[in-house]
């Protein structure tokens, strides 16, 4: 096991108009980053509740993405001030949980911006594979 | 009614006319100087003296101000009433020797030189008050009056000096019969050009000639009522009796199904670029300027001309102002181009002048524009590859003194190029128009990055927006020339009638919902709710969500701390499935 990469699991909240949208171009533009992003398709950045971080933290992942438009961009108007005041909220909460601070990650991505998509995709990627997985029966600590 | 006989000829008229009034309606020609049909009369030029008879007696009174009465003769050109005449437009001659009106009624009236001692030969001033009464009776201002008595009399603002009480309006100006009032800027602008491009506008005007509602309206800014409180002369005049200047805005209230947006855009503002001396240089125009001069219903008919009058020999014609530039607009206004090659093709067909085109990349993109573009190539317009990095009016060489130099990387060629020309042309991008930013909120409106209003798909759904029933047309959406907007405007349109036709409307499958018996009412959601979808229902003390107006967003869902609100085909069980089965691997 100590000699293979590790690779971690990741969950990705991303809006409809902007994020998922921009992830599509970075994959019909033909651009490649790392495969660890799983998913979800959330109608606007605003939906996600944070019990959907801690149940992903739960469920095994090593670290959640949620990406939103950016701010003035929202296709509902203000849902991503709402994300970004929820992700403040979390932000204060997750070492309760033994939760590092890197581990969760607000990012604003537009529907054009595919390569930063896959830019923030392989950093966070990197960043998580460094923090080594995350283990919740131990309160978060490795080891 | 008063029965009269002027110059033999039998009348009647109405009470109170005057002699003047009573002989124009038989087409009778009395000389006046000091009258307006608008002033009160004042009879201080007396060119009008007629002779009149009542009963026995013969005298000599002045028609502009003489109340006819019943049985009055009167005599226009009677040998008394001409020799009158005549002393007063010698005393006149006298007076102001280089007024032209009293020279062309001297000459009528035969007289061809004073008696009198002339003062002073450049004097156009007659004294006739026009301007005084104009001032107090018409314009309200009372900024100038007579001064001075007998021989020194004149007419002047308080102490000679410049009044607190004149607005500017040049109303004495305008009515005084000699031209001896003259209005100087004292901001030393080029207020000649300024009216050469524009043309002199009156306060009560129609907008444009092809403006629907076809109807003038009312400068509130220039009115002379709105600065004084008096005037209303527009008002005397029309005899339909349609100007009511005490109108004010109101705001309308409408229920309507569908909503078009058409709000169009604003010309890039070329005083952002000082390099380009616009405001500076008077022969720098932008292109709406140049459009209205060329307008062959313009102030200059349709010819080109520089500030001086003269023609040009030649002109520079920049692109791109404004436009694909990372200080100003990252993106191409698209109908620059072909407006300029239109100018170009104008310029040379209106005089001899060489046309420089400077430019970036030539997008003739539309049906036929390629070939216009072939054309003016042909034609000998010259095309310059480079943007233009300043118009400055520093000669280095004899060839460049008194032109505006424009200096411009020749890309194609590889050097910087100095080109004099006399007249440059910016051709200014399209931006949002005033306000955008609050139709954006009224509508609940998304933005693209360039803050033009966002259509909901750029292929699929090109004039809807987000907001069901709100469409987009023309600039308001994007730069586009006109046959683009007139298609995307019969294409808005027709989205309209058929949703209106339909009589139904589709609503979007995720929304979201509150589950009534879960629901505290605590009233968090609605405050989050930006599109107003949530109210409180009083009764049942709970939240509710209308369908019509809900997005589905899921911002309420994610708030609510009763998860009583869920969002349709996203809930939270549906979501946490979701979680569970990416991580499940």
């Amino acid at each position: 096991m100590s000699n293979e990469k590790f690779e971690p699991k990741i969950v990705g909240f991303l809006c409809n108009w902007c994020s998922y949208t921009g992830a599509d171009l970075a994959g019909t533009s033909r651009m490649t980053y790392q495969p660890n992003l799983r998913i979800i398709r959330v109608m606007c950045s605003g939906r996600v509740d944070p019990q959907f971080i801690f149940k992903a933290f739960k469920e095994g992942a090593d670290g959640v993405l949620i990406a939103g438009c950016h701010p003035g961009d929202c296709h509902y108007k203000e849902g991503n001030y709402k994300a970004l005041r929820r992700y403040k909220l979390i932000k204060k909460l997750q070492s309760e949980f033994g939760i590092e601070d890197e581990r969760i990650r607000l990012e604003w991505i537009s529907a054009s911006e595919g390569a930063k998509f896959q830019e923030v995709c392989n950093e966070f990627t990197e960043t998580i594979r460094k923090l080594g997985p995350f283990n919740s029966k131990k309160g978060g600590k490795n080891e | 009614m008063v029965k009269i006989k002027i110059n033999g000829k039998e009348t009647k008229v109405e009470k109170g006319t005057t002699i003047l009034k009573a002989a124009e309606k038989l087409d009778i020609k009395i000389p006046t100087l000091c009258y307006h049909p608008l002033l009160e009369p004042y009879s201080a030029c007396r060119i009008c003296m007629v002779e009149i008879k009542i009963g026995k007696r013969n005298e000599l009174v002045t028609a502009c101000n003489t109340v006819v009465e019943n049985g009055m003769e009167i005599f226009t050109d009677s040998e008394r009433a001409l020799k009158a005449r005549k002393m007063n437009i010698e005393l006149l001659m006298a007076r102001a020797p280089a007024a032209e009106p009293v020279k062309e009624i001297a000459k009528e009236l035969g007289v061809e030189k004073t008696r009198f001692e002339i003062k002073d030969p450049n004097e156009k001033c007659i004294l006739c008050g026009l301007c005084v009464r104009t001032c107090e009776q018409v314009v309200g201002a009372k900024a100038i009056s007579f001064i001075e008595r007998g021989a020194d009399r004149k007419v002047s603002t308080p102490f000679g000096e410049p009044s607190e009480d004149c607005i500017g309006c040049a109303a004495c100006a305008y009515f005084c019969p000699t031209e001896a009032i003259t209005v100087e800027d004292l901001d030393k602008r080029e207020v000649i050009h300024d009216e050469m491009i524009l043309g002199p506008n009156s306060a009560i005007r129609v907008p444009i000639r092809q403006a629907v509602p076809m109807v003038p309206f009312i400068d509130e800014e220039n009115c002379i009522h709105f600065k004084t409180g008096n005037c209303k002369l527009c008002e005397k005049v029309c005899e339909k009796e349609a100007i009511n200047h005490d109108m004010e805005d109101e705001e309308i209230e409408l229920e309507v199904g569908t909503i078009i947006i058409a709000t169009g855009f604003k010309g890039f503002d070329a005083k952002k670029v000082p390099a380009y001396g616009y405001g500076r240089f008077k022969n720098v125009l932008t292109a709406l300027e140049f459009e209205r001069m060329v307008n062959a219903s313009g102030p200059t008919g349709g010819q080109i001309r520089l500030a001086d009058g003269r023609e040009p020999e030649s002109v520079g014609i920049i692109h791109c102002v404004g436009s694909r530039d990372e200080n100003f607009n990252e993106y191409c206004s698209r109908v620059c181009c072909m407006y300029s090659l239109k100018f170009a093709h104008i310029i040379k067909e209106r005089t001899n002048a060489e046309v420089y085109n400077f430019y970036i990349d030539m997008r003739a993109f539309g049906k036929g524009y390629e070939e216009f573009y072939h054309k003016l190539l042909e034609e000998g317009v010259h095309f310059i590859r480079g943007r233009v990095s300043e118009i400055s009016d520093v000669a280095l060489t004899p060839e460049e003194e008194g032109k505006l130099i424009i200096r411009v990387e020749d890309t194609l060629v590889g050097t910087v190029r100095r080109i004099p020309v006399d007249m440059a042309i910016l051709s200014v991008g399209l931006e949002p128009n005033f306000g955008s930013d609050e139709i954006t909120r009224m509508f609940n409106l998304s933005c693209s990055q360039d803050a033009f209003f966002l259509e909901k798909h750029p292929k699929l759904a090109p004039v809807s927006t987000a907001a069901d029933g709100i469409f987009l047309a023309g600039t308001c959406q994007g730069p586009k020339d006109i046959p683009d907007t007139v298609a995307q405007a019969g294409a808005a349109a027709s989205e309209a009638l058929a949703l209106a036709d339909k009589g139904k409307f589709e609503l979007e499958p995720v929304t979201a919902e509150i589950n009534e018996e879960l629901c505290s009412g605590c009233q968090l959601c609605i405050a989050l709710c930006p599109f107003s979808a949530i109210s409180y229902n009083k009764e049942k003390d709970i939240s509710e969500v209308n369908e019509a107006l809900c997005k589905g967003c899921g911002t309420c869902v994610a708030a609510c701390p009763s998860g009583a609100a869920m969002q349709n085909h996203f809930r939270d069980e549906q979501i946490i499935a979701e979680i569970e089965g990416i991580l499940s691997v």
